[in-house]
């Protein structure tokens, strides 16, 4: 327990440490979060438009899920070698899936009814695409985006022995920081998860539109809000917190 | 301390021998040599993918049995599901390089770290698959049974779990897969797994070895994704007949 008081004081005593590791962590983050964002959301969204490619929609997360982190940043080592690129590539490989698969089932699974309703009111495909389905698949492409920041911030942590920088290069070099500085880092991080899952659940709750959730509380169906506390059973989208 | 020693060890262990009698390609660190990784299969590659293996049938085992048990606990007194998904959902959230340190203090550089970390990762999927099939039986099937005069001991063990267990596998295939990942980050604590030659090549920045025991985590991750998948289709038949679990 005296391991624990010693890292207290080491978060007392390098703050500025901690608080620079974090900016950086969360900078790598972001940087991978917003690439992913741009490979996967136009391509998952637009093959539930157009209801094509579900067994890749589907299965890119079920691979995605079974791709060992350490594994990936460990071959892009031996491939790409130490750096930024070599970072960046296993995060976004890590972050693609869940928002690709989650954007997908979003707009596929709109009610079809609503869909031609749509249609029947003189709505051009991409009226309905913007007015209908993006508004009523937000939830679910949020519960994607969430795993996936959960999930790249929890393996930006590994990041640190490809030269990734941020609170994991804390966590990995005992011999500068000490016992107290590597469980200061590792609370520090696993609180920063913590906040950016809650962060991004309060996100999610944000932008389901209200009868969305008016629909919900009157079928007595769970919000589509639950996050990590929705069933993880195969071939569902993907819902909350994922772990590196 | 103890950790930068034993991966000093580990690095003094695997680099020097193996550069000593090094052909070419390994003398370049060139991005894959096949003889090399043939040479180690034995001594390097095998041993840590069956203790890669071992760490995660433990892991998944233990944390099956916990979760069983609380899930069957919360589907009769419901008030339990909550704590229990709050509990099992922060444990799950937390970066598996913080939880295993943060375990070091308390359990030491052991097997029980590795695997403390490894089964509180397996609860939140293996509880909420467990719990959602036994709550999505049909109501048809519990009315049936009660007609025949089951008990609810009878009831649950006859009925509810067996209807569940497609739930209960999808479960055990996720968690499964996420052992196997996060199996490879417990080379931090104990030198086992497809890890600890990760972290030994970290030392060498050996080319060959990042990417042979990557490939194999890789690998083992997949096949027994398929494996489990198959294993789905053979112990519930009556899910392909027509679709009306």
């Amino acid at each position: 327990m005296n391991d624990f008081v010693n890292a207290f004081k080491f978060m007392g005593n390098n703050l500025d440490l901690l608080l620079n590791k974090t900016v950086e962590h969360l900078e790598l983050s972001g940087a991978a979060i917003g690439v992913a964002l741009a490979i996967a959301l136009p391509i998952g969204l637009w093959l539930g438009h157009r209801h094509r490619g579900s067994f890749v929609a589907i299965n890119a997360a079920n691979v995605g899920r079974a791709l060992p982190s350490l594994a990936i940043i460990a071959i892009g080592l031996g491939i790409l070698g130490i750096g930024f690129i070599n970072v960046m590539f296993a995060l976004v490989v890590l972050a693609v899936p869940p928002i690709l698969t989650n954007a997908y089932l979003g707009v596929d699974q709109v009610d079809r009814d609503t869909v031609s309703a749509a249609e029947g009111m003189g709505m051009r495909p991409s009226q309905v695409f913007t007015r209908v389905e993006l508004p009523i698949s937000l939830p679910l492409v949020f519960a994607g985006i969430r795993t996936s920041a959960v999930y790249v911030v929890a393996t930006a942590t590994l990041a640190a022995i490809a030269g990734g920088g941020g609170l994991g290069d804390i966590i990995v070099n005992q011999a500068s920081y000490k016992l107290a500085g590597v469980i200061a880092a590792a609370i520090w991080v696993a609180v920063l998860a913590l906040l950016v899952d809650a962060a991004f659940g309060l996100l999610q709750r944000a932008v389901t539109p209200r009868g969305l959730r008016r629909a919900a509380a009157m079928s007595g169906a769970p919000p589509p809000d639950e996050g990590a506390a929705a069933p993880l059973v195969a071939g569902r989208p993907v819902p909350g917190a994922e772990v590196n | 301390m103890i950790a930068s020693i034993a991966h000093g060890l580990v690095a003094a262990q695997t680099v020097i021998p193996k550069f000593g009698h090094a052909d070419d390609c390994v003398r370049q660190n060139r991005t894959f040599c096949w003889g090399w990784f043939s040479d180690h299969w034995d001594d390097v590659f095998q041993p840590a993918l069956i203790d890669h293996i071992k760490l995660t049938l433990i892991a998944v085992v233990i944390g099956f049995a916990i979760s069983i048990v609380c899930a069957i606990f919360a589907y009769e007194r419901g008030w339990f599901e909550r704590p229990f998904s709050v509990f099992a959902g922060v444990l799950y959230t937390i970066p598996s390089l913080a939880l295993f340190q943060l375990l070091v203090p308390i359990t030491g550089l052991t097997e029980l770290t590795v695997e403390v970390a490894l089964v509180s990762y397996t609860l939140l999927i293996l509880f909420r698959n467990t719990l959602t099939g036994l709550r999505e039986v049909p109501e048809d099937a519990r009315e049936a049974a009660r007609g025949m005069g089951l008990t609810a001991h009878q009831m649950l063990w006859r009925v509810e779990v067996p209807l569940a267990v497609p739930a209960i596998i999808a479960g055990v295939r996720v968690a499964t897969v996420t052992v196997i990942s996060l199996a490879t980050v417990a080379a931090f604590v104990v030198d086992e797994g497809l890890g600890a030659p990760i972290f030994a090549a970290l030392q060498s920045s050996f080319n060959t070895e990042f990417i042979a025991a990557g490939a194999l985590a890789v690998l083992l991750a997949l096949l027994a994704d398929a494996l489990l998948v198959g294993v789905q289709r053979v112990v519930t038949p009556w899910t392909r007949a027509g679709g009306t679990r």
